[in-house]
């Protein structure tokens, strides 16, 4: 039988902090499977390959591509579309890539808000002369260049078209193995499943927390962590009065965060038929909160019930802000994108 | 765009039991209101999700007004008390997301109130051409 | 000479964690006139963390760097404990130590042997294709490939049992930790921690065979091309010896002579930051010496962190074995400090046998599996917080209002500290 040739992979990250690079490492010894079926012809994290040898490759010439982080400047921008173009499916992988991520959570702000913390406001900067980074600039006769640093954080799938999904901040391993079967699979068969598949549960967290829930959600009161001195380590944390997203997050991770006792703050993005991740949490919260003699609650009590949640949008959003219907906080300035 | 010539797009979310009676009641008898208001009818304003608000607002509302029957006379008992957490934690959203929270206002007006639900929309769409367009549109496109 | 052939781009740089490009200017002979090491990433952490509430920020910062979270999150944890003024019961510190201790190893481990090992191990002229994780194993054979490999599996392991995750912890509270240790966890704990000492001698082997016997790279690593005389600054303990999660931040002069100790919560006074227009990230300097660009010695401002600098500061390590290598690391090259960019890698090979046995003293420790890890809080304020990461000194200040929201942010983050030393090494 004639020796099966080898696929072509790649992996790229954009606005990233390397978490899902060391996830993939975490897989051990898998590594070594993926590289019996494949050829790694671009991984920052982990070899030396550059744009230029990415460059020359032909049009599709890339089986498969995973692509890390979310698109923030021009730089994530122009390699997102080349490798696009070069590979026949694109991944979107990792939290930041799939909804923006952390770094998605700078859309409350804009460049220049963040240029002024950054390079002036900052106590320990010293910049009377407040120098930015920039676009093109010229020391000592030569020009130097950098990428444009946008004003919006953008998902991967709102700058070139993807094929597949692997949420998580960072993806777990076992999900991890779950896309090394795809991908060995379809070095074996050329098969692939249906686009847009998500390799995470279509569950919500809850389905896969081992905590107690209780017959019916009463909540009193919305605790922030640091507020409740003992956690039940059996109970379920909503029902401890503390604000967990699990009920519109997708499961597939182990639960990991309510294992130490911490609640879900939504990494694995929303299940699939929740077209807003925020709003939904939104609104399974208000359902549950002040249950209890709802009837005769004022506006006054309301207020009051709701005072100690402090930060919806950075909280509800914090890892899908680019990807939500709003994407970015309005801010009354003159300067567009 | 001059603040005089600015024709706010506001939607409505009425409920089918009170509210939605209440604006065709306005209707029957002739109480004028400005026609900025586009209303969608739902069978409880505890049907309002926080999604439908953010979505009237990402595709270019200037304004959102729910409507539902007074506290007690839900006519599915309990879906306005809800509809009020909701709003109100939707208000204090918005308003992070640099959308003033008066954009966003929940009334209770019942069927019998023809004359109310038109001094409402009256009002809600003087302060909102006051508060001036949304802006929201055009910030996200892109 | 033709323009296009004038400039040299290296893009993107490749096994760091970061992104940046490294553009080298030649002159008309083709020699190298001027070369810039470019960071081409922001992602403002210090502008969206502001209106966050601040317990939240140690969920958050880890995010900065996927190969560190770990040090991200006890430095935000710090700055909170600092915040609410409360102090962590003696318990919920050694968790955090002994978490922390593993996920240094796992750092160190991953730069040997997938970041910078590779060059070393397998070669600096060996083609690309090989000059990675997968070219050691290829290098020292499958058993110990494997074993490399499981090692930081070990680390990994010990974070995810305290941490929740490995990679972006979550169990840092304001005054405490947020789960106490089994007895269970606490034995697998243990038997990992004695399989990285284990390890962690092993390393030092491997290196002394494969890298200092080698002539070809011994000779790079103690020559002049890779060598900087700058100042150095690193985390110490009341005994003077480097400790990663708590203790005084000393500097010493390029001569090894102590310039200033001081409390992390008065960094402010020692440390600075300026801007140039062709990078992104900011180029600190000591504040007293003063920024007289890109340039070594006693008169310039600029100060290197990370593990040989740590090792340059402290006058030891605080565990036996570890002890050993650190003297055995100054008797080769015969003076302290040790200026030699390249040696940055040995000493991290030393810092990972400290943190094993660190780890395993820890875990030992009767106290590691007690239930008092909560301290009481008070009424939040400004705070700092600060540990060595993997990479170096790790400054994080928070200021949160009453309500505990965070209003004001700045970080001095450890590799940042190293940026005009890295633009001086690629010149």
């Amino acid at each position: 039988m004639a020796k099966k040739e080898k696929i072509k992979l790649a992996f790229y990250w954009a606005a990233t902090c390397g978490g899902c690079d060391v996830a993939t490492l975490d897989i051990e010894e898998s590594i070594l499977d993926v590289v019996n079926i494949a050829d790694i012809v671009l991984w920052p994290v982990a070899m030396d390959f550059k744009y230029k040898d990415v460059e020359a490759m032909g049009p599709k010439s890339i089986d498969i591509c995973l692509f890390n982080g979310a698109v923030r400047n021009s730089e994530h921008e122009e390699i997102a579309k080349m490798l696009r173009e070069k590979s026949k499916v694109m991944v979107a992988f990792g939290s930041c890539a799939c909804f923006g991520g952390i770094p998605g959570l700078a859309n409350v702000a804009n460049r220049e808000q963040i240029f002024n913390v950054a390079y002036k406001e900052t106590p320990s900067t010293v910049n009377p002369e407040f120098v930015i980074p920039m676009t093109e600039c010229e020391v000592r006769g030569e020009k130097l260049t950098l990428p444009e640093f946008w004003d919006t954080v953008k998902t991967l799938d709102q700058t070139v078209d993807v094929d597949y999904y692997v949420p998580g901040c960072p993806p777990v391993v076992d999900r991890i193995k779950d896309a090394v079967g795809i991908i060995a699979k379809y070095a074996e068969t050329g098969e692939l499943p249906p686009k847009g598949t998500v390799v995470a549960s279509d569950k919500s967290l809850c389905d896969e927390c081992p905590r107690e829930r209780a017959e019916e959600r009463k909540l009193k009161w919305i605790y922030r962590p640091h507020e409740v001195k003992e956690v039940d380590p059996n109970k379920c944390l909503l029902d401890q009065g503390i604000l967990c997203m699990g009920s519109a997050t997708r499961g597939g991770c182990g639960a990991r965060c309510p294992n130490v006792n911490m609640p879900c703050r939504g990494c694995m993005g929303p299940t699939a038929e929740i077209k807003d991740h925020g709003a939904a949490v939104l609104s399974m919260i208000a359902s549950v909160l002040g249950l209890e003699g709802e009837e005769s609650l004022s506006d006054k009590e309301i207020e009051e019930l709701v005072s100690n949640i402090k930060d919806q949008l950075g909280t509800f959003y914090r890892f899908t802000l680019p990807s939500s219907l709003l994407k970015r906080v309005i801010i009354k300035a003159n300067r567009e994108k | 765009m001059n603040k005089d010539d600015f024709e706010p797009k506001i939607l409505g979310f009425a409920c089918n039991w009170c509210t939605y009676a209440g604006a065709d009641l306005a209707g029957v008898s002739r109480f004028q209101y400005p026609p900025n208001i586009r209303m969608i009818r739902v069978m409880c304003s505890g049907r309002v999700e926080p999604l439908f608000i953010l979505k009237a607002f990402a595709i270019g509302a200037d304004g959102v007004l729910v409507g539902g029957c007074h506290p007690g006379d839900c006519h599915y008992m309990k879906g306005n008390y809800k509809a009020r957490r909701r709003i109100e934690l939707t208000k204090r959203l918005l308003g992070q997301f640099g959308i003033e929270p008066e954009r966003l206002r929940l009334e209770w007006i019942s069927a019998s109130e023809g004359k109310r639900f038109a001094e409402v929309v009256t009002d809600f769409t003087k302060e909102i051409k006051e508060l001036g367009p949304c802006l929201l549109k055009s910030k996200t496109e892109g | 000479m033709e323009e296009k052939k004038r400039i040299i781009t290296i893009s993107p740089i490749t096994r760091l964690e970061g992104h940046g490009k490294i553009s080298i200017f030649l002159n008309e002979k083709g020699n190298v006139k001027d070369a810039y090491f470019q960071v081409v990433e922001l992602r403002g952490f210090e502008r969206f963390c502001v209106g966050r509430p601040v317990e939240e920020v140690p969920r958050i910062t880890p995010r900065i760097c996927g190969v560190c979270p770990w040090a991200h999150h006890m430095a935000s944890t710090k700055a909170c404990d600092a915040v609410f003024k409360a102090e962590p019961p003696p318990a919920a510190k050694k968790l955090r130590e002994m978490a922390y201790s593993a996920h240094m190893m796992h750092s160190h481990q991953l730069h040997m042997y997938a970041l910078a090992g590779p060059d070393f191990y397998v070669g600096p002229k060996a083609d690309p294709a090989s000059r990675n994780i997968l070219g050691i194993v290829g290098k020292v054979g499958a058993e110990l490939g494997l074993e490399v490999i499981h090692a930081r599996g070990y680390a990994q392991r010990i974070q995810e049992i305290v941490g929740g995750k490995a990679t972006h912890p979550v169990c840092g509270l304001p005054g405490g930790m947020s789960k106490a240790l089994s007895d269970e966890e606490r034995d697998e704990i243990e038997d990992k921690a004695k399989k990285l000492v284990a390890f962690g001698k092993q390393a030092l082997s491997l290196w002394d065979d494969l890298v200092m016997k080698n002539k070809e790279l011994a000779d790079l690593i103690t020559g002049d091309t890779y060598y900087h005389e700058t100042y150095y600054m690193g985390m110490v303990d009341e005994n003077d010896k480097v400790n990663f999660y708590e203790g005084k931040i000393k500097v010493v002069d390029p001569e090894g002579k102590e310039y200033v100790r001081f409390e992390a919560k008065d960094y402010l006074d020692y440390i600075a930051e300026g801007v140039e227009p062709w990078s992104y990230l900011k180029f600190p300097y000591l504040k007293g010496v003063g920024w007289k660009g890109l340039v070594d010695g006693k008169d310039s401002g600029i100060y290197r962190v990370n593990s040989l600098a740590r090792l340059n500061v402290a006058s030891g390590l605080a565990t036996p074995a570890a002890q050993e290598a650190y003297e055995r690391f100054y008797d080769y090259f015969g003076k302290k400090p040790v200026h030699n960019t390249l040696a940055f890698n040995w000493a991290r090979i030393i810092e990972n046998l400290y943190a094993a046995e660190r780890c395993l003293e820890l875990i030992q420790d009767p106290e590691i599996t007690s239930k008092d890890i909560r301290g009481e809080l008070g009424e939040p304020g400004e705070g700092v917080g600060c540990v060595e990461a993997p990479r170096g000194t790790l400054f994080h200040h928070y200021w949160a209002d009453k309500d505990g929201m965070v209003t004001k942010m700045n970080l001095v983050v450890a590799t940042v500290q190293n940026n005009g030393p890295m633009c001086m090494s690629i010149k």
